[in-house]
């Protein structure tokens, strides 16, 4: 990875992060009224994977699905307006924070059912398989999916047609308050039984952006070229509650202690480290790609909060195309 | 107006011909589209004029294979889906319900998902609990679906050509009972809107709604009750949802009575929606209360025992409007004709 490219991925991350927590400080005023899905922790693979997508390459993505937005390159001010259900928002206030798009980069939606947008992801394939264009579609997806029936008819469907997908599945281990031990077999490799449904697959770990970037460049071009869907299962960590902008390791589902050992694990400090490690970027120059962030992240939320409500006959219109 | 006559399956047939050569984005697929049956001869030779890319089989994965049309759908590409039966198409509530229905509204009217889920009503030959659900009050209950039922071939043609060139999903509901009627069709392409029903009788007595193969029974019962100088008016519905009230408002309005025909179970039906919004929009106009005929509110039982005496036809229509009007006329001529009450007629001969 050249050092270029490196800054961009820690400046990805941190704006992940950076917005992120900035709606969990905020969430209090009571300003965004709508369920978040907070994805801190999980930075690494939708900024790694955001970068290696190109802009016209499509995306779909679940009820977490901030992350993925902001790293396809989704624009800020209208995710936030989006959450505070203002008329600028993204969905102009029909959707709210688990309704997410953005048609300028190609991200066509997050939807809030379990599983459900992996079809969509599997259509648009299909229209890029037509089309005999270079496209890619990328579909991120929880380890939650796995258990739900859609996940093995669109693996099965995008194998026998040879679709240009990429399944981006992060595990973070669980599924609201349920733990992956009572959901799916202990010893059963989620990549091993993909790859036996015909689809090559992968697991990494979803912490290590250096790691991802390195598994993503390898196979994006042979998706592009035609060789078939892959999938990469990301082992990593939600460290907020399942929604809302709180932590929850107290409430006794999972430990502290848990909580603590992924910390160490921090996708942005590990890779920050290294790059001070490395010589690669200065104290100094992170101090101002930080304070940069803020600056953006403050106006958009500033822009989100001034934008108008969608008057309320509004509610009323939409419900069927022209 | 056309001398020619072909079935309801070759206007459907045609239809998808028209649409896929129109416009090169529209594709269709299906579970069993390009096998030697063609869904019922409804899509045979299309893969020939098309290609395997435009017209495919697929998995057995109803409720997926609905996800695909809506990202097709987001690509610009028009889907057309044939199910061989309503019930099979259940497995895919949650993309047409929590996905295609809402795509437009969620995301604040950026994108819509055309899209035609074409889906068969079975009846007779002991076909069932699961494979006689006719069901459109389900659909019909959720925003942003339109619902269609063709009652005739004429109607079909036009139905499927305005539904596929429609940029919402549409559900569109055949009767297997419809699939070998005969009728006037135009060769050309034509489309019939959809939201606007189509009186198909002038009449002053009694308002008759009705829908799918229910017009076929109301049209044999409205030709004994003129015999009798009852003079009914039929409405033939076409676009369950959304419905075309002014249609039936003006015809209300004229006759004071109504009288809705259902292929579906009563509870909770079009028919009992109908019959419940006039009641409420029209109360001053009646002059007796709205009426209808459904199937009864049980599951669709299977044996030829069983299934004698449970679908309604001309004989129970023309007895309910009798006693409507208070009128009393012998109807015995009327009986059911055929001994074989469990298939349409002598071309059906099973299984399915």
């Amino acid at each position: 990875m050249l050092k270029k490219e490196k800054i961009k991925l820690l400046k990805k991350m941190k704006l992940i992060r950076l917005a992120e927590e900035s709606i969990a400080e905020k969430y209090s005023d009571q300003k965004m009224r709508c369920p978040v899905h907070l994805c801190t922790g999980q930075e690494a693979t939708a900024a790694a994977i955001g970068l290696l997508l190109n802009k016209n390459d499509y995306v779909v993505s679940t009820h977490r699905s901030h992350g993925h937005y902001l790293g396809k390159g989704g624009n800020l001010k209208k995710m936030l307006a989006e959450i505070y259900g203002k008329t600028d928002g993204c969905s102009k206030g029909y959707g709210g924070s688990m309704h997410l798009i953005d048609l300028n980069v190609n991200f066509m939606g997050s939807t809030a059912i379990v599983g459900n947008s992996l079809p969509v992801g599997a259509g648009l394939a299909l229209t890029i398989k037509i089309e005999r264009s270079k496209k890619i579609s990328c579909i991120f997806l929880g380890e939650g999916c796995i258990e739900e029936g859609v996940f093995h008819e669109t693996v099965n469907f995008c194998a026998v047609h040879k679709l240009p997908v990429l399944f981006v599945c992060e595990n973070n281990l669980y599924s609201v308050y349920s733990s992956l031990l009572f959901r799916q077999p202990k010893n059963r490799s989620i990549a091993k039984m993909v790859n036996a449904m015909g689809i090559k697959s992968f697991s990494i770990d979803g912490n290590d952006v250096n790691k991802i970037y390195e598994l993503a460049s390898k196979e994006l071009p042979k998706i592009r070229s035609g060789l078939g869907p892959r999938f990469i299962e990301f082992k990593t960590y939600r460290w907020r509650e399942h929604c809302g902008p709180d932590f929850d390791n107290h409430i006794g589902y999972r430990t502290e202690k848990e909580f603590q050992k992924w910390k160490k694990k921090d996708p942005i400090q590990q890779f920050q480290t290294k790059l001070l490690k490395n010589n690669e970027i200065t104290k100094q120059e992170i101090k101002k790609i930080d304070k940069n962030l803020l600056n953006k992240i403050n106006l958009a939320h500033n822009y989100a909060e001034k934008s108008p409500f969608p008057k309320p006959s509004e509610a009323l219109k939409n419900v069927y195309a022209k | 107006m056309t001398n020619r006559k072909i079935s309801f399956v070759r206007a459907i047939n045609e239809a998808l011909f028209i649409a896929m050569k129109k416009e090169k984005k529209v594709i269709c697929f299906g579970l069993g589209v390009d096998d030697p049956m063609g869904t019922f001869g409804t899509t045979v030779g299309l893969q020939e004029e098309f290609g395997i890319e435009r017209v495919f089989d697929m998995p057995t994965s109803e409720n997926t294979l609905t996800g695909v049309s809506i990202g097709a759908g987001l690509a610009g590409y028009r889907s057309v889906i044939s199910h061989l039966r309503v019930d099979f198409f259940l497995l895919a509530m949650d993309q047409l319900v929590n996905g295609a229905a809402k795509w437009h509204y969620m995301f604040g009217g950026k994108t819509s998902v055309p899209i035609t889920i074409r889906l068969i009503v079975g009846r007779g030959w002991g076909q069932g609990p699961t494979h006689s659900q006719s069901l459109q009050s389900w659909f019909a209950h959720i925003p942003g679906l339109k619902v269609v039922m063709p009652s005739t071939a004429y109607n079909a043609k036009g139905l499927l050509i305005a539904s596929i060139f429609d940029n919402n999903p549409v559900i569109f509901i055949e009767h297997r009972w419809l699939h070998n009627q005969i009728g006037y069709v135009p060769k050309n392409e034509y489309k019939i809107p959809l939201q606007k029903a189509k009186i198909v009788k002038k009449g002053n007595d009694i308002t008759i709604v009705s829908i799918s193969f229910m017009v076929v029974e109301a049209i044999k019962a409205i030709n004994f009750l003129n015999q009798h100088k009852i003079s009914c008016e039929l409405i033939d519905l076409r676009t369950i949802s959304p419905i075309d009230y002014l249609t039936i408002n003006r015809s209300v309005k004229k006759t004071g009575r109504l009288l809705v025909l259902d292929t579906d179970n009563a509870n909770v039906s079009v028919a009992s929606e109908i019959v419940a919004r006039i009641s409420m929009n029209l109360f001053n106009f009646l002059k007796t209360a709205p009426k209808m005929i459904a199937l009864p509110d049980v599951p669709t039982p299977s044996s030829f025992g069983l299934t004698k005496n449970f679908y309604p036809g001309s004989k129970e229509i023309v007895e309910k409007i009798l006693k409507i009007l208070k009128k009393s006329i012998n109807t015995n001529k009327l009986s059911n004709s055929n001994d074989l009450h469990d298939v349409p007629g002598s071309w059906f001969k099973g299984p399915f």
